[in-house]
């Protein structure tokens, strides 16, 4: 190291003597983070959505009863009113349907599925959509063309429908005791399919942007390798709209999974999830037994809603302009 | 220069911006005044506050940052403090603004004309065949060729030179009496440059209209302006007419910035620089603020800060300037 | 004694875009092809050890000269052989890579020129990984401590992210970053347009200072003739998409032959005005559609008619390269000018 560079710029440039801070150090001091205990939403927001989390992860331990063991059941305890009204009693604190299963075990139970369908299927389609759109975005041309074509064509057909589309096909196609099994299966897939469009649009315009910055260019001039460049360059900077959408979409897809069960083409009732236990409610409902399907629903409507605020949060958090 | 000749003046303004870590000054204790018809060049680097000045004589300031003290005087009256409806009139009326960049300076979707009708309007009471008439003649003024056809066109038909040409004849719509004039020329080409210069020296003689013209380019100030005020850290460093500044400069910030500018002519041999870079605003020295890189520092500079001294030719916020002759005597030969 | 081989010849580089409606509106609108034409075959030689900048305004194509030459557009038409090596001819990617490992370029934007998502270290350390040069870790980490002190930097800085530096900082690490593989020769595309005053005379500085310490070669382009004439051995003139006139620094600014040149000399702002001056009116013509013959002839006070249909070549005219008939005719009187 010569001489001549050290006296001509040495003293040029004077930087904070501190050493750098680690990740975690960063974190704690970001704005994200001031941003979200200063927002009282976020902050309810995730306290319910971790709650909720929790408790049905911890079903199996903490449910009073197991709601799937028939010989557990007991007619004699059916359609029990919530604990607190005539008629009830706290072994079962919500009540029990009219089959004599504890209402807020079942709820715990399938929140958990519902979770596990709704997270599953988010994830897939975040790898399907942004995969399609980092290679739509840095080919461009025909390899573009396509799969734009076709994510505009399924975007003009409704999630739900193209849900039931793939489920449908899904069981006319496969034998009959096959399907039992593999429904939870077949359910994220249609899920993750009807939801990657939105994921792959936005990735790809971000990557069409970010593609011309100066950095990409310089990576090229480098002569580093393309599959590189699109992994280590381009898809860091591209996953920031990326996880809000994810977030978002958590929320439609536990209430698509909710619906298609709700429906009867989800899940099994077997294995019932949110939705399948407020259909299963439903049929109560007009009879007085409403303690079946509303339960679930203010479950489901809570859930909904704190991944959705804290989805918002997460959007205007990350968006430097607002800050 | 007494208080009622004077066009714009602007008294110890400060500029503060509330963050999560404290209250930031962007601009501090900043003065000066403009006569009618003058030109008054406010040069420096990204940094200092040339711009914040700029928004904050218009009411353009966004929140959060804001005034926090200090006066702007238009005419003897105060337009610091006026509520949105009554800025909002003086805005385009008797002060016209001009920014760096045409493109976004227009509304694309709009005509041009019809975007001069629009703020002729607003200001003067003309009817619509009176506006576009004064549209017209707006656009030759400004140069701009074919005034009839073109008054039609939109934005993205004229390049850039004839757009910022355009939004010239925007800020002069409706006669105003001051302009504020920030980075006019940084966007375009050199020769393009040159014409927009002359245009607006031509403007200001015919019109007396006084420009503020702010802008790191030494150059342009060299060519437009008849004062000039060197700003830095948000301060005032040095303050003058533009000949003697750019001949003799006395702060010593502003002679390594006559220094370091490159120019035609001469050995080309390297450049004086100027050791460090501005210091951000959370990180202001105390006492000058220009010390740390200052060849000339000595212990008082670090301890207090200089207000603006009469030095020879101008005034300088430096000690080497104090009127105090022990100090300055052991200041040149300490 | 011959002269050496220059290090880098470019002939006749054309590089245009296409700016035609699509193929559907074309079937059935109508309407043909349009080109537009940022770069209109030029030629250069650029000698070992020297600084040869491109100088013009906007829509001139020196940036498009710079993107072609290392290897970010392919040429429309033309040769770039860099060491008497055809790059327009190697098909391996390996082939690639040596000559890319001797030819590095550093960009104008500061602030988009650095992954924000990478750590310093790792975007200086980039170019050394990529190309095998240094395997062991521990030599990695020296080696980028040793590429951000040439440059003015401290060794800690790597652990930072390029968000907590200034433009000029930012400029000095892209400079480490280019200089990391030892390259031979540096296209620096207007790498000071972006940056302060004083700053800037830091970068210029530091560029001088690297340039003789590692012998390399400078590409320099801006539209800064001041700055062009601090840094510069020879200077090549463009204007919409040709060059117009190549001569040595000293004697360009002196006495500039091409029409063009004595305009931009005119026009730009001096800090010692001598009264008023008249600029000459008119902008650069768009460059899909360029005047015919010579391109600057509807600025130009001394175009005749065989300017306005026939295009100029580049001649020899005491000791600078111009394209310009008026000088060829001798109309033009080549007086130097008061500097």
């Amino acid at each position: 190291m010569s001489e001549l560079a050290t006296a001509s710029t040495a003293a040029t440039v004077a930087t904070p003597a501190s050493a750098a801070p680690g990740r975690l150090r960063r974190f704690v001091d970001s704005d994200v983070l001031w941003s979200f205990w200063h927002s009282p939403v976020a902050v309810v927001a995730a306290i319910v959505v971790t709650v909720i989390v929790v408790c049905a992860a911890a079903a199996s331990w903490i449910a009073p009863h197991d709601p799937f063991d028939l010989a557990s059941l007991s007619l004699l305890d059916a359609s029990n009113p919530p604990a607190w009204l005539d008629g009830g009693n706290w072994s079962y604190p919500l009540g029990t349907d009219n089959q004599g299963r504890d209402v807020l075990s079942a709820i715990l139970y399938g929140t958990r599925l519902s979770l596990v369908v709704g997270v599953s299927a988010v994830v897939l389609a975040l790898l399907l959509g942004v995969t399609l759109g980092l290679i739509a975005g840095w080919r461009g041309g025909v390899v573009d063309t396509i799969i734009m074509r076709v994510a505009d064509v399924q975007l003009s057909f409704p999630a739900i429908l193209i849900a039931l589309l793939i489920d449908g096909v899904a069981r006319s196609v496969l034998p009959r005791d096959v399907q039992a099994e593999i429904a939870l299966y077949v359910l994220i897939a249609a899920i993750a399919l009807s939801a990657w469009v939105q994921y792959a649009r936005t990735v790809r315009g971000s990557t069409l942007v970010e593609r011309n910055k100066e950095y990409i260019q310089a990576a090229r001039v480098i002569g580093v390798h393309p599959a590189k460049i699109v992994l280590g360059h381009l898809l860091p900077n591209v996953l920031g709209p990326v996880l809000v959408i994810a977030t978002i979409n958590l929320a439609l897809a536990i209430l698509t999974e909710a619906t298609l069960s709700f429906l009867g083409v989800g899940l099994p009732p077997t294995e019932p999830s949110l939705g399948t236990l407020i259909r299963v409610g439903n049929d109560y409902l007009l009879s007085g037994d409403w303690w079946i399907s509303i339960f679930p629903g203010i479950v489901l409507a809570l859930l909904i809603l704190s991944v959705n605020l804290l989805g918002d949060w997460l959007r205007d958090a990350l968006n430097p302009k607002l800050r | 220069m007494t208080a009622s000749e004077a066009l714009l003046r602007v008294e110890r303004l400060r500029i503060e911006v509330p963050t999560r870590r404290g209250i930031l000054v962007a601009v501090d204790d900043v003065s000066f005044a403009i006569l009618p018809g003058e030109v008054l060049g406010v040069v420096g680097e990204s940094g200092a506050g040339k711009s914040l000045t700029g928004a904050a004589v218009i009411g353009l300031l966004e929140p959060p940052l804001r005034i926090a003290g200090g006066q702007i005087l238009l005419d003897g009256r105060r337009i610091d403090n006026l509520p949105y409806e009554a800025m909002r009139r003086i805005r385009g009326k008797e002060i016209g603004a001009i920014f760096q960049d045409p493109l976004t300076s227009l509304n694309p979707l709009y005509t041009i004309g019809r975007q001069l009708v629009e703020t002729i309007r607003t200001h003067l009471d003309l009817g619509s065949a009176a506006s576009h008439e004064r549209a017209l003649s707006l656009l030759r003024e400004v140069g701009i060729s074919g005034a009839e056809q073109r008054i039609d066109h939109y934005p993205h038909q004229f390049s850039g030179g004839m757009r910022q040409r355009v939004v010239i004849a925007l800020a002069l719509a409706a006669n105003p009496r001051l302009i504020i004039a920030d980075e006019p020329t940084t966007a375009l080409d050199v020769s393009i440059q040159a014409q927009i210069i002359a245009l607006l020296k031509r403007l200001g003689r015919e019109h007396g209209t006084a420009i503020m013209l702010v802008t790191h380019d030494m150059g342009v100030i060299a060519e437009t302006a008849d004062h000039v005020a060197v700003m830095y850290a948000g301060r005032i460093v040095e303050i003058g007419p533009v000949r003697t500044i750019i001949a003799e400069p006395r702060h010593p910030y502003t002679v390594g910035l006559m220094q370091s500018i490159p120019r035609i002519g001469g050995r080309r041999e390297r450049l004086r620089q100027i050791d460090g870079m501005m210091p951000r605003l959370n990180a202001i020295p105390a006492g000058c603020p220009y010390h740390p890189r200052c060849p000339e520092a000595f212990d008082r500079c670090l301890r207090e800060r200089p207000d603006l001294l009469a030095a020879p030719g101008s005034e300088a916020a430096c000690w080497l300037y104090d009127r105090v002759p022990a100090e300055a005597d052991r200041a040149a030969h300490g | 004694m011959a002269e050496p081989a220059p290090l880098l010849e470019v002939r006749g580089l054309k590089r245009y875009f296409d700016a035609s409606p699509s193929a559907f509106e074309r079937l059935f609108r109508g309407g043909s092809r349009l080109w537009v034409k940022a770069l209109d075959g030029i030629s250069l030689a650029i000698q070992r050890g020297e600084t040869f900048s491109l100088v013009g305004e906007s829509g001139c194509g020196k940036s498009t000269a710079a993107r072609c030459i290392v290897g970010l557009y392919p040429p429309s038409a033309g040769a770039i052989v860099f060491d008497g090596i055809d790059v327009g001819a190697l098909r391996s990617r390996r082939a690639l890579a040596l000559v890319q490992r001797r030819m590095q370029m550093i960009f104008q934007d500061p602030y988009a020129s650095l992954d924000p998502r990478w750590r310093v270290r790792n975007i200086i350390a980039e170019p050394l990984t990529t190309h095998g040069v240094v395997t062991d870790k521990a030599e990695l980490r020296t080696r980028v401590g040793d590429l951000l002190q040439q440059v003015g930097l401290s060794a800690a800085d790597g652990d930072k992210y390029p968000h907590e530096f200034s433009g000029g900082q930012r400029q000095r690490i892209s400079i480490a970053r280019a200089l990391a593989a030892r390259p031979e020769f540096l296209i620096c595309d207007e790498p000071t347009s972006a940056l302060d005053v004083s700053v800037q005379a830091q970068i210029l500085n530091l560029m001088k200072d690297l340039q003789r310490q590692f012998g390399l070669t400078y590409l320099f382009i801006s539209h800064n003739l001041a700055v062009i004439y601090q840094i510069s051995d020879r200077v090549g003139v463009m204007y919409l998409g040709r060059l117009v006139e190549v001569a040595a620094a000293d004697r360009l600014f002196r006495r500039p032959c091409h029409p063009y040149t004595r305009l931009l000399l005119e026009t730009i702002p001096r800090l010692d005005p001598q009264g008023e001056r008249d600029p000459v009116a008119g902008e650069v013509p768009n460059p899909i559609d360029p005047p015919p013959g010579c391109a600057f002839h509807p600025r130009c006070p001394f175009a005749n008619d065989r300017c306005r249909q026939e295009r100029p070549e580049l001649i020899e005219a005491e000791g600078t390269l111009v394209a310009c008939h008026a000088v060829e005719e001798g109309r033009l009187p080549v007086e130097p000018r008061a500097a």
